[in-house]
């Protein structure tokens, strides 16, 4: 890395250029610039200078033996406003309570029942568990790009936008759960080369930012072209995903096993402790049995990835990836409040930069980066120089509002994001090459207008009461990674269900009641039908009852039917002195699907006994929400709507 | 320890190459023994040597027997109560006549509450709740019945009365909408969901059911009363009594099908519960066990108890117009000594 500023334009005339070393005999020697690496702490726990506290910030303590405190605060010691310190207590609680609040819509994105709920009460879930992704203005312009529409509560985001306009990126610093994520593990993370000097260089401002406006253009154009994939680099969308669909499922997994073991102690009490402890978490956390997601392995591992990437650069999601980030430093340029410095004052102690999540320079001798900005506060209260001021409508004068991205690189962005569509399409395309195992949930909309909402939040798979619902790999084509498919094996449709279609925040699956699902008074919503491999089916060549999915079929009628038959089946064992063995008479009843009864829900397939490889099973054809994947001529209806 | 400073070794001392003293070298040899000898002991502890260890399903059936032991000859052995019609020739039941009256009845007819529960005892009581159905559709025991029998336990001084079931379907969605939840939790009964961690693999030592993850909730009691639906099942034709206790099997009760007379035989072995009271004030006739078509069930408006399961599904089956002699559970019920087929030749009272 090299010590260059990464912004010379930005430079400022009226300071001594910031490759000069400032020598104030009254400041006490930063422990960067003598060589003393190692012992800075990072970020928030140096002590807050606030003006009750005397203490001193450890980060100008003396190296050996042990911290000395002194009575003196480092630099000139002017202590930060009452305001910023408020303010900057206020940002954590918000981080802290927004974190909270999520994790909490997170863990209530399951269906628990009620015992006060009347038998015919719908199910529903109570709160509006996908809030977050209703106020993503980043999945509201996707969205609006692709479908020209705002769709129901999607509305809120522009409440963020407005947020934005007066406030800046606080999104960022102070309510963003994934955000927030970075945020700790980038306090909890530093490598020794992500302290001291290495820290302050890592948190200069620095061109690799730009990136995430790129993805930002480059996912807006392919809104503009019909897919909303953007949704896989959305934050608030990583953190439903990787967080529902591995950190939660895997930690069930192991609370599961050590609470499962504590029942070989040979101790009432702790065996009773443990049982209850399952019963709560069970309860509140997650659901009543194990969930399983279709290799959510990938998805963890970038989960883990990105944050320890938190390792090298400091909240590298949030500064170089994130495009919902992007988007609102795109908007912050209005902002209302904002920073001004006075860069006389400065004497390069860098704490400020110390203490910067956003790297949007800080520091003296350099013009802010307003795009950039998190409104953390951190820099205001680590100055103690008195240079840095938060206010409303401050002077411009050494300010960037603007995102500091290069035309021809923006323009290739864009371009790349609008090549992106026919490159995908050609590759892979549901309605050329249709693939069997794509089954697409209850009331989805037909498959490009579906890649045209479809942000891969996860929602519906979180929320799927049965475990059906998974984040597609390639199946659905490159274009359709993370998108959810139902697999009948791990879980079927529930014939009353229409959860996913409630949390759906884009209307990919839309809201749709019971009536329309189970068709009370019209045709019920099919999402795939249902096939017998007569020669693994039990009653069809092994001449052994069973018909569990004749059991399971949950439509009124059946659509599996059965036909009664007596059937010779030869004895196991050879007659006596080595004759062929005897033949016998079984009745057995032998399924049969009604094609145009069988909604695809796969009840059948996931009880169907052969295990491995099921006897029936469902496959996308026949699904409601496509004009051209049909079997049945009665079905086919190119004037009905999509 | 401190670190050796870098770059070329300063001259060799003479410590450097002399040779360690005996003290040092003992001690050296003594911990590599010592590890070695570790090492052995613990792999010798864990040596698997291989081979096969057949677990043989024979030995004595696993029995949970909650039966009662007096059969006092005063009270009935099976208490069918029908509601009385509104007029004759009319099938619609009085209006004063509910589910929970039919349960006092025929519990009163079989010497009351008071004889099968004791004061402080822990009562599961076991519904139908396996299916995502509602009441009206006839697929799960009638939440009216459930809430008379909790009633009746707890009058009878029951401690606690736990309502439990695995359900086939989202149990949430089971629970919830077959209207039991509500009703039992109202009454103040512990309603317990199929929780992963509650079962525990038994072996039930049954000819097709060996090995098999047990809810454990409705095992774990003082008294077990039996509350099922009577209804159609497409391929055992009839379940009420025996087939009920399905609920209490987890795993992949798939394969069952396949064998599915002996595997209720082999569950109601396993099953003996104190009382039986069965749910028939509407009973699904058709498409079951699952039903869903309000058509396919019809009102029967009856109640009616039993201590003995192999009767109870004997009678019970007439109510759908099937015949015991086509239920094969029922002969191997009866082989096993588990009741008797020949219902008319219990106690019988009509209330």
């Amino acid at each position: 890395m090299t010590q260059q500023h990464p912004v010379p334009h930005a430079t400022v005339k009226l300071v001594t250029p910031p490759e000069v070393v400032h020598e104030h005999p009254d400041v006490e020697p930063i422990p960067w610039k003598t060589g003393r690496v190692g012992i800075v702490p990072s970020l928030d726990d140096v002590a807050i200078l606030s003006p009750t506290s005397t203490s001193t910030s450890t980060s100008t303590s003396p190296p050996t033996p042990k911290p000395k405190k002194s009575s003196k605060l480092s630099g000139s010691g002017i202590p930060p406003r009452r305001i910023a310190v408020v303010l900057k207590w206020a940002r954590r609680s918000a981080q802290t309570f927004f974190f909270a609040l999520f994790m909490y819509f997170l863990f209530q994105t399951a269906f628990r029942g009620s015992f006060a709920a009347r038998a015919d009460t719908p199910v529903r879930l109570p709160l509006p568990v996908e809030a977050f992704l209703l106020a993503d203005p980043f999945v509201g312009a996707m969205t609006v790009l692709s479908t020209h529409t705002v769709y129901r509560g999607l509305l809120w985001s522009v409440g963020l936008i407005a947020l934005t306009m007066v406030f800046g990126r606080v999104f960022c610093g102070w309510i963003c759960p994934f955000g927030t994520l970075h945020h700790f593990f980038g306090w909890l993370l530093p490598s020794r080369h992500g302290r001291g000097a290495s820290r302050v260089e890592a948190n200069k401002t620095h061109t690799y930012q730009r990136v995430k406006y790129y993805l930002l253009y480059a996912f807006l154009l392919a809104g503009v072209g019909g897919s909303a994939i953007g949704g896989l680099f959305d934050p608030i969308c990583i953190a439903v995903r990787s967080i529902g669909l591995g950190i939660i499922p895997g930690a069930q997994y192991i609370s599961h096993r050590a609470l499962g073991g504590l029942q070989d102690v040979p101790s009432r009490g702790v065996q009773s402790a443990a049982d209850h402890a399952q019963d709560w978490l069970a309860q509140a956390v997650w659901q009543s049995k194990q969930f399983y997601f279709h290799q959510t392995w990938f998805i963890v591992f970038l989960l883990i990835a990105v944050l320890f990437a938190n390792r090298f650069i400091p909240r590298f999601w949030c500064r170089v990836l994130c495009p919902l980030g992007a988007f609102l430093g795109v908007f912050s340029r209005f902002a209302l409040f904002g920073m001004t410095k006075d860069h006389a004052k400065c004497t390069d102690c860098n704490l400020c930069l110390v203490h910067c999540q956003a790297a949007d320079s800080p520091q003296g001798g350099v013009k802010w980066r307003q795009d950039e900005c998190h409104m953390c506060m951190n820099c205001e209260n680590a100055c103690p120089e008195d240079v840095i001021k938060f206010t409303f409508l401050p002077n411009r004068r050494s300010t960037i509002t603007a995102p500091d991205t290069e035309r021809r690189t923006a323009l290739a962005a864009v371009g790349a994001g609008a090549l992106f569509l026919p490159a995908a399409r050609v590759a892979d395309s549901l309605d050329v090459n249709y693939h069997p195992k794509v089954i697409r949930p209850p009331g989805a909309v037909e498959e490009r207008a579906f890649l045209e909402r479809c942000i891969r939040c996860a929602e519906c798979m979180k929320v799927c009461p049965n475990n059906a619902l998974h984040p597609a790999f390639l199946e659905a084509g490159i274009e359709g990674l993370w998108t959810p498919i139902l697999i009948a094996r791990i879980g079927y449709c529930e014939f009353s269900c229409v959860l996913c279609g409630q949390v759906c925040p884009t209307g990919a699956i839309q809201k749709i009641g019971e009536k329309e699902k189970m068709g009370i008074g019209q045709a019920p919503i099919k999402i795939g039908t249902a096939f017998y491999d007569h020669g693994r089916c039990l009653p069809w060549s092994m001449q052994t009852p069973c018909i569990v999915c004749e059991e399971f079929c949950p439509t009124s009628p059946k659509a599996i039917w059965v036909e009664e038959v007596d059937a010779p089946v030869r004895d196991s064992k050879p007659g006596p002195h080595g004759a062929a063995p005897a033949f016998r008479s079984v009745h057995l009843q032998r399924p049969h699907v009604d094609p145009s009864l069988c909604v695809g829900c796969g009840a059948c397939e996931k009880v169907c006994p052969v295990q491995d490889q099921p006897a029936v099973y469902v496959t996308s054809v026949g699904e409601t929400r496509s004009k051209t994947n049909v079997i049945l001529l009665e079905n086919t209806n190119y004037n009905q709507k999509s | 320890m401190t670190v050796p400073p870098e770059g070329p070794f300063p001259p060799a001392t003479p410590e450097d190459v002399a040779r360690p003293s005996r003290r040092e070298m003992l001690v050296r040899i003594g911990a590599a023994a010592g590890v070695l000898g570790a090492a052995a002991a613990g792999a010798r502890a864990l040596w698997d040597k291989g081979g096969f260890d057949v677990v043989q399903a024979s030995g004595i059936r696993q029995v949970r027997d909650y039966r009662l032991a007096e059969r006092d000859a005063q009270h009935a052995e099976l208490a069918i109560a029908r509601a009385a019609p509104k007029e004759s020739g009319d099938d619609s039941p009085h209006p004063n006549e509910t589910p929970d009256d039919l349960v006092r009845r025929a519990v009163g007819a079989m010497g009351g509450m008071g004889r099968f529960i004791s004061r402080g005892d822990v009562v599961v009581v076991k519904p139908n709740i396996g299916w995502d159905r509602m009441p009206i559709h006839a697929a799960n025991t009638n939440p009216d019945v459930v809430a008379a029998v909790i009633t009746l336990a707890y009058e009878a001084g029951a401690k606690k009365v736990v309502v439990a079931d695995g359900s086939c379907n989202d149990p949430n969605r089971c629970f919830q909408r077959s209207g039991i939840w509500r009703a039992a939790y109202a009454l103040g009964a512990d309603v317990v969901l199929p929780q992963e961690h509650r079962f525990r693999t038994m072996r039930l030592k049954g000819d097709v059911l060996d090995e098999w993850p047990i809810f454990t909730t409705l095992v774990d009691a003082d008294k077990v009363i039996n509350v099922p639906i009577a209804k159609h099942h497409n391929l055992a034709k009839y379940t009420a009594a025996m087939k009920n206790w399905y609920g209490v099997l987890g795993g992949r009760r798939n394969r069952l099908h396949q064998n599915i007379d002996t595997s209720i035989a082999d569950l109601a072995t396993f099953m003996r519960p104190t009382l039986v009271i069965v749910d028939a004030w509407r009973v699904l006739m058709r498409n079951g066990p699952q039903g869903g078509n309000i058509d396919d069930a019809r009102d029967a408006h009856t109640v009616f108890a039993t201590v003995d399961q192999v009767a109870a599904d004997a009678f019970g089956c007439t109510l759908i117009g099937q015949k015991r002699e086509n239920l094969d559970y029922l002969a191997m019920g009866e082989k096993r000594g588990l009741g008797t087929t020949r219902w008319e030749s219990l106690r019988v009272k009509e209330v």
